[in-house]
């Protein structure tokens, strides 16, 4: 059979009432979501029967959903069609791919450049042909230093591997966990996940130990291409702890509108996590064309007494944000953070925020919510603070602020707070403000320019968010602020 | 030195200052007195560049440059100071390194390569000595939470880090305990030397009392309607702006 015809077949599968459970060896599925498109998924994964069946059913659900697209959320976007979309797609052709970075969009250059990228991570970032192994050389800097790092976390117990790496050789802990703390049918986008996700990171860090090192989706060789619908899955047992990076601060490109990743932690008895997250998907173009759908869900279970999870984010990019990285507090004494700086410009628009749901005795919480909106941007901070009647004695304080930049934006705030015992104590504060010209012009009179007057305001402003990331991150994260408000006075 | 010749400036068509002549020489301290709404806050605004006024008529030149054209940062950057009536609070950045952003962006405007940060710091320490400021200042946000006086203070504290040859001081004195404007005058009077000049805006005598100037006029309708030396203060405190209106 010549390749043309097995196209042709492929693209005629998609009517084919039995499926094209064939053995034909294409690299990609039709576009298009059902039943066959699902098993083809896990079969070139090589999953066991137990996945493939939990695909199904979360997929089954996803169907009586379909039509009831969750319409809550304070965001306006074009009906996403769910059957025009690629669920599987091996990684683009070498010959599709920008020969070199003269081929590229010269706006991403200029962002890289300003965000001080080194050439070789600049190529791979912008998807140059034949960039990723250079790239992960570069990255880090020779692959001994690659081996050295994954031998030094191996001799600890420590597993750090893509999730169908960790599918196929530590299928107990997978089985054990997935969907534990985000259930398949929790929402619209994780019943979606659940049937399709393509692939992402799997961290399982051991009782009394503490991960050496800040572990980063960014350091995972085969990080590149694990597509829109990324699932995640980490598990920090007894009295260890994990810091871990997702993203970087360069713009991706993307070919992908739709995002719709999951994201699971467990934290056992005395077990820390803190997640930290730069996200600056393509967020559209200054007419607001274009831009990535990043319809997420993140969750954590303080599982054990004692145990803590802490979430950070920087959400600069994407056109529409929908995010809730949200805490069960179910162990005694269990703690859950939640700092976040959101920014929306031009046509962005975001509706995140947090969950936090108490549930085990002297638990406690932290919100430090920081939205920015300039330009044509509209921003909605949305949290639950939920005290059930068994959680005595808990404390949560929410701190929620919006900073906005000229006169046609918008900021909102959405709180819900329920509280079902009497020995517990919530806060919640909140501000409006606006950086005023008489800021800028006392600034500019110091010998400031505008736009470095804009950046140190905005800075100020998000400060107690961007101190709890990690060191170079924060770094980082300040360029990006930076560069993703260029443009937003004046 | 700096030379305003025939300036007319209105606010929503409306005049505020008006076909003003003006000139404070290098080296010298030059009084503006004059009662509310005579125009003073905006003279020194239109200096500094800021924006929403519009100018009518004629030149403000500033060592033979016309800063009409320049921006605000640029002017600031050509050596011109504005001490604020009402110094703005901005959350999050400590004072010290507002204070070191704007020094070396000036800096970088002027060819001169970033300061040290640990001689700036020194520098810093030794001038809150000198103005009897407590270290803490430097690490509070800028002007947040601060008192009126604190401000004041810290806007001559600015002045003295940044080392202008033109400070407009706009009513440095007001809300100022005797103590305060005793020290802050000692600052001024102390930076003040033959390479730089003053313009120092004010309702009041005490100020003048300490930092003697070397000429003064009388403002009012945005012009001014009455010049001469540090006497004139004296005549203007016993009779009053009625006498000369």
């Amino acid at each position: 059979m010549t390749s043309k015809e097995t196209i042709k077949l492929v693209e005629k599968a998609n009517d084919y009432k039995y499926g094209f459970t064939t053995n034909i060896e294409q690299e990609f599925a039709p576009k298009g979501l059902n039943e066959d498109i699902i098993r083809f998924i896990s079969r070139k994964k090589k999953e066991p029967k137990w996945l493939l069946d939990w695909r199904l059913k979360s997929f089954e659900d996803w169907k009586r959903k379909a039509d009831n697209h969750p319409t809550w959320a304070n965001l306006k976007y074009e009906n996403i069609d769910f059957q025009d979309i690629h669920y599987f797609a091996a990684p683009k052709s070498e010959n599709d791919k920008p020969k070199s970075l003269d081929e590229v969009d010269p706006e991403l250059l200029r962002a890289y450049n300003k965000l001080g990228i080194p050439l070789k991570e600049q190529e791979f970032l912008a998807g140059i042909s034949n960039s990723h192994k250079v790239a992960v050389d570069a990255v880090f800097d020779s692959v001994s230093v690659a081996t050295t790092f994954k031998s030094e976390l191996s001799k600890k117990g420590i597993i750090f591997c893509s999730f169908s790496e960790a599918v196929s050789d530590h299928p107990e802990i997978v089985r054990k966990y997935l969907g534990t703390v985000v259930p398949s049918g929790d929402n619209y986008f994780s019943n979606l996940n659940s049937a399709v996700f393509s692939d992402g990171s799997f961290v399982y860090i051991p009782p009394n130990v503490t991960c050496p090192m800040e572990l980063s989706t960014y350091f995972r060789i085969n990080a590149a291409n694990t597509g829109q619908f990324e699932r995640t899955l980490i598990i920090a047992d007894k009295n260890s702890y994990v810091s871990y990076l997702e993203g970087c601060t360069a713009p991706m490109r993307d070919e992908n509108q739709l995002h719709a990743a999951v994201v699971e932690l467990v934290a056992l008895e005395g077990a820390e996590i803190k997640y930290s997250t730069v996200q600056n998907w393509y967020p559209g173009d200054k007419n607001g064309k274009g831009g990535i759908y990043n319809f997420v869900t993140k969750r954590g279970i303080c599982l054990g007494a004692n145990s803590k999870i802490s979430w950070t984010q920087v959400e600069t990019g994407s056109s529409v944000t929908w995010k809730y990285p949200s805490v069960i507090l179910k162990g005694d004494n269990s703690k859950g953070e939640f700092y976040s700086v959101a920014l929306s410009n031009n046509y962005q628009q975001a509706d995140t925020g947090t969950k936090m749901m108490h549930i085990g005795k002297n638990t406690s919480s932290r919100v430090v919510s920081k939205g920015i909106s300039a330009g044509k941007g509209q921003q909605t901070y949305r949290g639950l603070i939920n005290i059930l009647p068994s959680a005595y004695n808990s404390k949560n304080f929410t701190q929620c602020d919006s900073l906005l930049i000229g006169n046609n934006c918008g900021a909102h705030t959405v709180p819900y707070i329920n509280v079902k015992n009497r020995q517990s104590d919530v806060a919640h504060e909140a501000t409006t403000s606006k950086i005023s010209d008489d800021q800028l012009y006392y600034c500019r009179q110091r010998g400031i320019s505008e736009e470095d007057a804009t950046a140190l305001i905005v800075n100020g402003f998000c400060r107690e968010v961007l101190k709890n990331l990690p060191m170079e991150f924060a770094v980082e994260a300040k360029n990006l602020l930076e560069l993703s408000l260029e443009g937003a006075v004046g | 030195m700096l030379k305003i010749t025939n300036l007319s400036v209105s606010v929503d068509k409306k005049k505020i200052i008006n076909n003003l002549s003006l000139e404070v020489p290098t080296g010298k301290k030059v009084a503006i007195m004059g009662p509310n709404g005579s125009g003073k806050s905006t003279l020194s605004n239109v200096i500094a560049g800021k924006g929403g006024y519009e100018i009518n008529e004629g030149e403000i030149l500033y060592n033979n440059n016309d800063i009409l054209k320049l921006e605000p940062e640029e002017r600031a950057a050509s050596g011109i100071y504005l001490a604020f009536q009402y110094p703005v609070e901005i959350p999050g950045i400590a004072n010290s390194s507002f204070l070191r952003t704007a020094i070396n962006s000036i800096r970088k405007y002027n060819g001169k390569k970033e300061l040290d940060t640990r001689a700036f710091l020194e520098e810093c320490k030794e001038i809150c000595e000198k103005l009897n400021i407590d270290k803490s200042f430097l690490s509070r946000d800028l002007n947040f939470g601060f008192s009126g006086g604190e401000k004041k203070k810290n806007e001559i504290f600015h002045m003295l880090m940044i080392k202008p040859t033109l400070c407009i001081l706009d009513e440095i004195d007001s809300g100022l305990d005797i103590d305060a404007l005793k020290v802050i005058s000692e600052g001024i009077t102390h930076y003040s030397n033959k390479d730089n000049s003053m313009l120092i805006i004010t309702h009041y005598q005490r100020l003048l009392d300490y930092v003697k100037p070397d000429q003064v006029h009388i403002f009012n309708e945005g012009k001014i309607i009455e010049s001469g030396n540090y006497e004139l203060v004296k005549i203007l405190e016993a009779k009053g702006y009625k006498e000369f209106v």
